[in-house]
């Protein structure tokens, strides 16, 4: 071990095997390291990081700019080709209308992608917001918060979807989104209220607090790195759930609607079809998977990367 | 003596215990501090020890400020910090610190050693000027005896006496004039408890600190008091110098406590008496009337059940010099030894 000024062995406390094995090369022992830094160091080692980051890249440069690897127009149709297999040119074949499933399938990105990321920014902005609020402060606020979102809970999200949106009468991107943030982050406000209660009882809050720490310094610094972890696992899922829940709605006809083009659209007009033509449903069903998958993946990845311990 | 640097006056807390979901309504106390007096001198350290759920530990808290006393004072340097907010409070956090019972969940394990102990530098600036800090956070890790290269680490790297090191350094950063230690040693390995017990009494040599050791061991709080206060179900029962309250309690609780203390010579541990108290300790939301202890004290008599004793030195012992001749709340105080 080079150049090792030991204190340790004078008062005889014994070295843990872990700390004298990770020996840092010189050049970095300089630099004062965060959580922060440690954590992208971790992330660039990570393969999963890489394709799970490459994947999303992907998805979102579709999403702006579908045209890029996708000529046709999703909504030229030609009901002579309906329900046919893959031609020349036409790789992924045609749905029951005669359109290009590829062509639909790359535009379909936009919309799914949007709806997706747009509702879990927002549910768990506002769940872990509101949630994280209520489990800080406690008392009156707590009460307050969790009796409403045990409200939210308590509405069945189709039949709610079915009364907002057909009252609402939007079928947009924006409207779908609200609706599913409005019913979506009470169960990221549970898990944020926990998993900050958990936190601030620890004795390295009460630490801080001891040393004069005022509360943003604690949300931030104490708290929320170490409540960080169960949101981002409900998060990462929740994305998923809620592109499927935009396909649903769209099957109910309350989400979005024709001339609008989506995987959810797609899939549940292809649900039952899918013995004469399985092609129309395999195609957006599989890019909608990969998707959640993705966002699963980099989810692992960060969480991973934020806990010093598996490292 | 000199001036008292910490005194503590009738302090006060009780949790309340409440009902209903949204509007809340109380619905008794848990008395977990009830009238708790002493002082602190500067250099000196002042052991607390009592039994599970006494109160020692909301006393440590009390002292932090990290509850708010219900009544009473806590005065520093003349100052009573009890009601201070804001920039005074934090003021004094400079010269009040504490080392926690835990150093498994006192270090927050998304820092490294470096952020942790350097964060009283964050909160407090003008104690070490930016470009200083790093030096002076392993300056701390040298002192307490730790490899200042291990700066950039994380907690879970460390073994329990070392982390206990890092929450030590983390309390000395600010140089404070008093330490708080709760439980400091209750969660090593005995091997390790000399360790840091003789860490911090070197340090307090090094650096005049004042210590209030909170501890169930009694043998450690010997060790390393000057002076002992006891406590029972939230009141102090006795308080003295250390010889004067292993060598000559005069509370029952106090003797009691004692004679449950292991001794190590076979035959000494044949000849001994000890006292084995009968029933439990009683609940800090109804505790006895009069003297705390009565429900379980073999001395008990009726004067018990109406009147608290007070703490202070008995009468029988007020006109003696004898080292009997110690603050102690009971009714019936006698000399231990004499009564052994």
């Amino acid at each position: 071990m080079p150049d090792l000024t030991d204190a340790t062995t004078a008062t005889g406390t014994a070295v843990p095997d872990a700390a004298t094995a990770a020996t840092v090369p010189a050049g970095q022992r300089e630099k004062t390291r965060s959580l922060a830094g440690d954590a992208w160091r971790d992330l660039s080692r990570k393969p999963m990081f890489y394709i799970s980051g490459l994947l999303i890249l992907f998805l979102i440069v579709i999403a702006i700019w579908p045209s890029v690897i996708a000529s046709g127009n999703p909504l030229a149709c030609d009901l002579a080709k309906s329900q046919m297999g893959p031609t020349g040119g036409h790789p992924f074949g045609f749905d029951t209308q005669g359109c290009d499933v590829y062509t639909r399938t790359v535009y379909g990105a936009r919309d799914s992608v949007a709806v997706g990321i747009l509702t879990t920014l927002g549910a768990t902005l506002l769940g872990s917001l509101l949630g994280g609020l209520a489990g800080f402060f406690g008392g009156f606020w707590d009460s307050l918060i969790s009796m409403v979102s045990n409200i939210f809970f308590g509405i069945p999200i189709l039949l709610g979807g079915v009364v907002f949106l057909s009252v609402v009468k939007g079928g947009s991107v924006g409207t779908v989104t609200l609706f599913m943030v409005l019913l979506g982050w009470p169960q990221i406000a549970r898990i944020a209220r926990g998993a900050v209660i958990t936190a601030k009882q620890q004795d390295y809050v009460q630490a801080a607090r001891a040393l004069g720490a005022g509360n943003t310094r604690m949300l931030l610094r104490h708290i929320l790195p170490n409540a960080l972890a169960p949101i981002i696992v409900v998060a990462t899922i929740a994305l998923g759930t809620y592109i499927s829940l935009e396909a649903t709605l769209s099957f109910l006809g309350v989400g979005l609607k024709p001339p609008a083009v989506s995987w959810g659209i797609d899939i549940s007009q292809a649900s039952n079809q899918i013995r004469n033509a399985p092609h129309m449903l395999l195609w957006p069903a599989g890019a909608l998977s990969v998707t959640v998958l993705a966002f699963i993946m980099l989810g692992d990845a960060v969480r991973d990367a934020l806990d010093p311990k598996l490292r | 003596m000199s001036e008292p640097i910490l005194q503590v006056r009738n302090l006060v807390k009780h949790f309340p215990l409440t009902q209903g979901i949204l509007f809340k309504k109380q619905i008794g106390a848990v008395k977990a501090v009830d009238g708790i007096s002493f002082d602190l001198y500067p250099g000196e350290t002042l052991g607390i020890v009592g039994e599970s759920g006494c109160g020692k530990s909301t006393v440590a808290k009390l002292l932090m400020n990290l509850e708010q006393a219900t009544s009473g004072e806590v005065f520093y340097k003349g100052q009573d910090i009890t009601r201070l907010s804001g920039r005074a409070l934090k003021a004094v956090r400079r010269n009040i610190q504490m080392v926690f019972q835990d150093p498994y969940t006192s270090l927050n394990p998304r820092m490294t050693v470096g952020d942790i102990i350097g964060e009283p530098f964050d909160i407090h600036p003008e104690v070490a000027p930016k470009g200083d800090r790093r030096k002076r956070v392993q300056d701390l890790l040298d002192v307490v005896g730790l490899n200042p290269e291990y700066i950039n680490r994380y907690p879970h790297q460390f073994s329990g006496g070392q982390r206990q090191r890092i929450g030590i350094a983390r309390g000395l950063a600010l140089n404070p004039e008093v330490i708080i230690c709760d439980e400091p040693v209750s969660a090593l390995d005995v091997s390790v408890q000399a360790q840091v017990v003789n860490l911090m009494e070197k340090l307090q040599d090094e650096f005049g600190l004042s210590y209030i050791f909170i501890a169930h061991d009694l043998s450690i709080v010997r060790h390393i008091s000057d002076r002992v206060g006891v406590m029972y179900l939230g009141k102090m029962a006795e308080i003295g110098t250390d010889a004067e309250i292993y060598e000559h309690p005069t509370h029952p609780y106090t003797q009691a406590l004692l004679s449950a203390v292991p001794v190590p010579d076979p035959e000494a541990r044949e000849k001994r008496e000890r006292i084995i108290l009968t029933g439990d300790v009683p609940s800090p939301a109804n505790p006895p009337s009069g003297c705390r202890f009565r429900t379980r004290c073999w001395k008990a008599q009726d004067i018990c059940a109406k009147e608290v004793p007070l703490l202070a030195v008995p009468s029988v012992f007020a006109d003696r010099d004898t080292p009997a001749a110690h603050e102690s709340a009971c009714h019936f105080a006698e000399d231990g030894t004499a009564a052994a």
